[in-house]
């Protein structure tokens, strides 16, 4: 090393530079590393001076939130307080919503009728467009206007690596990546969100098993439609204490099956498809902060409930007019939606749901926001529905096409398992840079979700029970 | 690379124990990410927590809280303080 020799050409340096790094391997990069790191220490050292801290109550809430006692517990009590507050504060603003629509339906038919407009325009505008936008607006927004903004606090707080930290075992042990933790929570927001999140994890086989799989969380296009079938079937519809709390365990109990088949899935795909170890984990736990709760309630609502709100009502208007369309077209004395949904029912009954279920699931594939709206207008032109301004309403519209709870929880279930929506796949697409992958996520859950939706169905028609 | 009794490693480190970095026994991207996260040799880490599943532990480094898996823990040989 003390060697001097005079070097002019700087190609020269550079080859130089890599035949020297070729004969000293790791040596050269530690001493680099260890002498920036005693640099800073030495001015830092010189400069920073430490507060005598009096407690240090990120340990002491770690302490808690990691603890082996209370560390899983607490967890599932986040996840259940969330969704009850989300429960029960949605539960009047829908209800007030659906009312305002509704009533202001009214007024619009009138206007049509005064106005001598068709019969087939009115249908096509106030039934089928304005109904799928005021369904869509009032059993998406208050759910959405209140889950983004508790989320994103907690998201701010910096509790979400400490979920990492907890469960970074169990991913371990499917073969997947801890941070698959952090990249399932983004996807309660919006798995599209979660798919893209997945750049955190810097394996590419542990990082496909994270996008593959983080359509088993139920985004915000879809719990509200499992808030509402838990509400109505477990709550009865009514708003009560007892009753909400019921209905958010029941969405706690959907998002742990949800859990149970991402480690499921996981495991199964990094034992055929994606085989390798698990590669090497690191996780900073940071410190907590105080969220700014002000800035994250007017951000969340609108960089999140807007921007998801718009995306969605862009699909719900077009849709709502097609299926009004298919609705009153007739083939015979069936309409096109009675048609394609007689010729699904077999098979739609067969793992516990109907025809018109499906064929809503699959129309719902630009954006599972959709599929609670398509459903009811479907049931609509088919039955004789009068009102229509309330869960009540709601409740008595699915009994009368023969809901039952079987129904009602392979509904939440199918919701929970199948096929992502379109832009989450035109995501995957994107991420993966791979068409094979991208239809393997949408084969992969929906072949999950016929096959548990077949098993509850079965089980529960052999027991007896339905 | 030393054989004494120092063939102590992170992993081994009790929950509230301290150890000075003496050696890391990685190659490749695990050395390069553990080199940047700050364990080179003569770092002070404490073992501050263990995730209620047993694994992984999280590690105070230099001020930051870091959560290592016990296969990453022990690649990282210390001294008991």
């Amino acid at each position: 090393m003390t060697q001097v020799t005079q070097i002019t050409d700087l190609n020269e340096v550079v080859r130089k530079a890599a035949e020297y790094r070729e004969t000293q391997d790791e040596s050269v990069r530690d001493r680099i590393v260890s002498n920036i790191y005693n640099e800073a220490e030495t001015l830092a050292s010189s400069v920073v001076s430490h507060l005598e801290r009096r407690v240090d109550w990120d340990r002491k809430i770690d302490n808690i939130v990691t603890s082996r006692i209370l560390g899983y517990p607490l967890m599932l009590a986040l996840l259940g307080a969330v969704f009850w507050v989300t429960l029960s504060g949605a539960n009047v603003p829908t209800d007030m919503l659906a009312n305002f629509f509704f009533g202001l339906e009214e007024h619009l038919s009138a206007l049509f009728f005064q106005f001598g407009a068709p019969d087939w325009l009115h249908g096509l505008v106030v039934l089928g467009t304005y109904r799928a936008l005021a369904w869509v607006v009032s059993v998406m927004l208050p759910p959405m206007a209140i889950f983004f903004p508790i989320f994103t606090l907690l998201e701010d707080l910096g509790y979400l690596p400490r979920v990492a930290f907890n469960l970074d075992r169990a991913f371990k042990r499917v073969g997947a990546h801890g941070k698959q933790a952090l990249t399932m929570s983004m996807g309660f927001g919006c798995n599209a969100a979660g798919v893209i999140a997945a750049r955190i994890i810097d394996s590419p086989r542990e990082r496909m098993i994270a996008i593959l799989t983080n359509n088993f969380v139920p985004c915000n296009g879809r719990f509200p439609a499992i808030i509402a079938i838990s509400m109505i079937f477990l709550a009865g519809g009514v708003i009560s204490v007892y009753g909400t709390i019921l209905a958010a365990a029941m969405v706690v109990a959907l998002i742990l099956i949800g859990i149970s088949v991402t480690l499921l899935v996981s495991w199964l795909l990094s034992k055929t498809l994606l085989r390798g170890e698990p590669s090497t984990f690191t996780l900073e736990l940071p410190p907590y902060r105080k969220p700014q709760i002000i800035p994250v309630i007017v951000r969340s609502l609108f960089d999140r409930t807007l921007f998801v709100l718009t995306r969605a009502v862009i699909v719900a208007a077009p849709a709502g007019a097609l299926t009004w369309i298919f609705a009153n077209i007739y083939i015979g004395d069936l309409s096109v939606i009675g048609y394609v949904a007689g010729w699904l029912d077999p098979f739609a009954r067969a793992i516990g749901l109907d025809g018109i279920i499906v064929l809503a699931f699959i129309l719902g594939l630009p954006a599972n926001e959709i599929v609670v709206p398509i459903m009811v207008m479907s049931y609509l032109a088919a039955g004789s529905m009068l009102e229509f301004d309330s869960l009540l309403a709601f409740r008595q519209l699915l009994l009368s096409q023969n809901w039952t709870m079987l129904t009602a929880l392979n509904f939440m279930i199918f919701s929970l398992l199948h096929f992502p929506c379109g832009t989450t796949l035109l995501t995957i697409r994107k991420e993966t840079g791979s068409l094979k992958w991208t239809v393997l996520a949408a084969t992969i859950p929906t072949i999950v979700a016929v096959l548990v939706c077949f098993i509850i169905a079965q089980g529960a028609r052999l027991t007896g029970l339905v | 690379m030393e054989a004494k009794d120092s063939e102590f490693t992170l992993s081994r480190l009790r929950v509230g124990e301290r150890g000075v970095v003496t050696s890391l026994h990685a190659q490749g991207i695990i050395r390069r990410r553990m080199l940047d996260l700050g364990l080179v040799p003569g770092t002070v880490v404490e073992s501050v927590r263990r995730s209620p599943a047993g694994d992984p532990t999280a590690y105070n480094i230099r001020g930051a809280i870091i959560a290592l898996r016990a296969e990453e823990g022990c690649k990282v040989y210390v001294e008991l303080l």
